[in-house]
């Protein structure tokens, strides 16, 4: 398993947001995370990804204990993820968003960059820019915060994969995309799957997760309800009962 | 040539202390590109401006080893101090530096060496002008090629957003505390430089007052850029000397000034050439107003 979550719990004062979760993430896989809101799924991701700091339980990634590891120590392990809701840089360019994506990779180049026309970076910019060019971004010198909010979206995915993970932790990545631009990302999705990365994803878009992921854990109320393949989960009447009754709802 | 010399002669001490108000400028200008606000900078110029003195007429040490000895001093001190102050954040870091500036101040009144309220006097003028504007051209040239390497763009990015920051491998505490040990060590030297400028140092000339100056200074003249502190520190030093016809008047209007560059530049006066470019941007529409 390249993701092992063991009984990981969050409290906030007197909510368990997230209640002895156990996870199993295999390599190259797309592992769904789905439930209703404020199921918990962004508190777990925040505990993996070292935003949160976890009350009880362990997380292994890649056969290592990484429980208390903080999220920069987590990045150059290789685990990358983007944010529910946009967090960019916005007040940098589209290609200076990417670059900090690749800090973990780069090493320190402010020596070298002292000489007046030394360029230490070159190579990591090239990188930068197919990154850019492969998620269809085009203007790399503008800046993040005046792009389309879509185009947004796939940068901050970009900026993750220039980390060059093992594995990408998506939150909810399709939100205010129109359906063409779901649907590339689902190809980008099994591009990615193809060339060896492993993806988590959180969703509420049903037809993306159940079209894209081989497993699906359901979070309802801090615990994990259910978890199985796609059919397995649509015919779970637990499953229906907690989430996919309140979407019809809504 | 002759004009110039002139020039020179008559206003030397205005134009040494440009240079030093433009070194501190640069050195808060460090942790607030890094988004940090922190008015500790006079402490740290004290600092310098006491250890390179000291340093010099009591221990014979030699001038320029009394400015690294400070520096260094300086830094050392900023790196204990930043291990416990970057728990804070905003107004609250700011509060806490201003605490560690009243510290240094009492101590200078208190000590047995520093020579309390009178202070250091007598120092040897041994700055010259050039000591000073090469060092702010050595200065300038490093944070400007910084600001493009890696280590600038984790300092912008904690700036931007410092969670999503830390999600991009960037070890958030200790980039925090390279920019406020860079930014004491520079303070001290330029405190170095105006000890030696000045001849005689006293403690309230590193107080409060100093501190909100440094930072007046580097946000007038603009943040976005290494130029910014610069053009303020200058503009703002040379101010009182341009308006000495005002006579009395002549701080109601650099306080006046002071008033219209905030409103209307709010991102300093290095946003001047940028502003034509977006009105027109947002006349036809096409700039986020923000």
């Amino acid at each position: 398993m390249l993701l092992e979550c063991d009984g990981i719990s969050k409290r906030f004062g007197g909510v368990h947001a997230v209640a002895e979760v156990d996870l199993a993430v295999a390599p190259g896989q797309v592992f769904g995370l789905i439930g209703p809101n404020g199921a918990g799924k962004t508190t777990l991701v925040n505990l993996i990804s070292g935003h949160l700091r976890i009350d009880a339980g362990a997380i292994r990634f890649a056969g290592a204990d990484v429980t208390r590891l903080a999220p920069h120590a987590l990045t150059a392990r290789g685990i990358a993820r983007t944010f529910q809701g946009v967090r960019l840089f916005k007040g940098l360019t589209v290609l200076e968003n990417v670059l900090v994506g690749r800090h973990a990779r780069m090493r320190s180049d402010v020596l070298r960059r002292l000489w007046p026309r030394g360029a230490p970076d070159r190579r990591d910019r090239e990188s930068a820019g197919l990154l850019l060019e492969r998620l269809g971004l085009k203007r790399p010198q503008a800046l993040a915060g005046e792009l389309a909010y879509g185009d947004q979206r796939r940068l901050e995915i970009a900026r993750a994969l220039a980390s060059e993970p093992r594995l990408l932790i998506l939150d909810e990545p399709a939100a205010g995309m129109n359906p063409a631009e779901s649907a590339r990302l689902r190809e980008l999705m099994r591009a990615l799957v193809a060339e060896g990365l492993t993806i988590v994803l959180i969703e509420h878009d049903v037809r993306l997760v159940m079209g894209t992921c081989e497993r699906v854990a359901v979070l309802n109320f801090g615990r994990k309800i259910a978890e199985g393949t796609p059919v397995e989960i649509q015919a779970s009447p637990i499953v229906r009962e907690a989430y996919l009754g309140s979407e019809d709802a809504a | 040539m002759d004009a110039l010399g002139e020039f020179v002669r008559v206003y030397q001490t205005t134009i040494g202390v440009i240079g030093i108000n433009a070194l501190l400028a640069l050195s808060v200008w460090i942790t607030l590109y890094a988004g940090q606000l922190t008015l500790g900078n006079a402490a740290f110029m004290a600092i310098g401006a006491y250890g390179a003195a000291l340093l010099g007429m009591r221990l014979g040490v030699p001038f320029p080893l009394g400015l690294v000895l400070g520096a260094g001093l300086s830094a050392t001190l900023a790196l204990p101090l930043g291990l416990a102050v970057f728990r804070l954040r905003g107004v609250y870091l700011a509060i806490a530096t201003i605490g560690f500036g009243e510290v240094v101040r009492v101590l200078l009144l208190t000590l047995p060496f520093t020579g309390k309220a009178l202070g250091l006097n007598g120092i040897p003028p041994l700055t010259e002008l050039w000591h000073i504007y090469l060092s702010l051209v050595v200065v300038a040239y490093v944070l400007w090629r910084v600001q493009g390497s890696t280590v600038g763009r984790a300092w912008a990015a904690i700036r931007e957003d410092e969670i999503a920051a830390a999600s991009q491998g960037i070890a958030i505490r200790r980039y925090k505390l390279a920019a406020f040990v860079a930014g004491a060590a520079l303070a001290a030297w330029a405190g170095g430089l105006s000890a030696h400028l000045n001849f005689s140092i006293e403690p309230g000339d590193f107080g409060f007052t100093r501190a909100v100056q440094i930072l007046v200074y580097a946000v007038v003249g603009g943040t976005p850029s290494v130029a910014g502190p610069i053009l303020g520190a200058t503009l703002l030093t040379a101010l009182p000397e341009i308006l000495r016809p005002l006579r009395e008047y002549r701080d109601i209007f650099a306080g006046l000034i002071l008033m219209g560059v905030i409103i209307y530049l709010p991102r300093g006066l290095v946003t001047l050439a940028e502003l034509r470019k977006t009105r027109r941007l947002q006349e036809i529409g096409a700039a986020d107003v923000a």
